[in-house]
């Protein structure tokens, strides 16, 4: 719902939204766990892992911190952040020839 | 009623229309990405650098064990943020069982953390054993902190609820404190991918 032209907020979730967000991190925590111990893939479990890292990750964020509902700018300020973070993590990774 | 409507009139009066303790904590959360990045880049570089015949993740990491203590955090956060669901709408007597079992789990996990490191230390790896055990502990030590911090505010935010009124500001300080406990358990979901599961998975092909 748009308030005015630089504010954007929204009625957060109901409490039954959030447990099922709960359901949905403690399922792919077990399935991240599961699949760890399957020989069979473990060619592609780092990409899987980042995967379902990132999905547990946007879940949080999205809906218990509420970017999904609060002011763009909070997004712009976190994501500024975590774009930063990511950068020098590759950057001194390459740096160093850590880069898988 | 009307020193509250006055709490919201000053809490828009900004240029932004937006409170500035809410605009701090995320510019605060948005500096602790940096940390903690610059803390698992260290960790990613020095990879695999450890001396030989020194502890390695692959012979150290207990999966099954963090994967419960990563449970609990992730558990913890639906607390967390029921209890913040609960002050907004005015409930403060749920919002006290939801902060009470928020900071029971934030301790439980405190606990694993503790245990780890003590089984650790028993099977050799400190933080001045290899660099695996340096940056290991130094990333997982500072997220301990945090999760210490977050603890301790939520115990104050329960003990406050009885002098002082949370509902003000549609629950503003519990918000702040959510925001804070929310991002250390993001923090945890990439340490616990990065650290543990890819560290491990990753490790035989180090010995190569």
């Amino acid at each position: 719902m748009e308030s005015s032209s630089h504010t954007r907020k929204a009625a957060h979730p109901t409490p039954l939204t959030y447990v099922k967000i709960a359901a949905n991190l403690g399922a792919i925590t077990a399935f991240e766990v599961g699949i760890f111990y399957v020989e069979a893939i473990e060619d592609a479990l780092i990409p899987i892992f980042i995967v379902l890292s990132a999905v547990k990750f946007v879940l949080v964020a999205m809906f218990y911190m509420h970017l999904k509902f609060d002011e763009r700018l909070f997004s712009w300020l976190f994501g500024g952040g975590l774009l930063l973070a990511t950068f020098v993590i590759l950057s001194l990774m390459a740096l160093f020839g850590a880069l898988l | 009623m009307h020193h509250s409507q006055a709490a919201e009139h000053a809490t828009i009066a900004t240029s932004t229309g937006i409170d500035n303790r809410k605009m701090l904590i995320w510019v605060f959360l948005g500096s602790e990405c940096m940390f903690f990045g610059s803390l698992i880049a260290t960790y990613l570089v020095y990879y695999g650098q450890s001396l030989p015949g020194t502890p390695t993740p692959g012979e150290i990491l207990d999966i099954p064990t963090t994967s419960v203590s990563t449970f609990v955090l992730l558990m913890s956060s639906l607390m967390m943020v029921l209890a913040y669901s609960s002050v907004s709408r005015g409930n403060v007597r749920n919002f006290r069982i939801w902060i009470l079992c928020t900071a029971l789990l934030g301790a439980t996990f405190l606990g694993f953390q503790v245990f780890e490191f003590t089984e650790f230390a028993r099977e050799g790896l400190t933080p001045k054993t290899n660099l695996f055990g340096t940056t290991f502990f130094t990333l997982t030590g500072f997220h301990g902190a945090h999760v210490t911090v977050g603890v301790i505010w939520l115990v104050s935010l329960f003990g406050y609820s009885f002098k002082g009124d949370l509902t003000k500001d549609g629950g503003l300080s519990v918000d702040m404190a959510a925001l804070y406990w929310h991002f250390v358990d993001i923090v945890w979901i990439v340490i616990f991918t990065v650290i543990y599961l890819i560290g491990v998975t990753n490790a035989p092909a180090l010995i190569e």
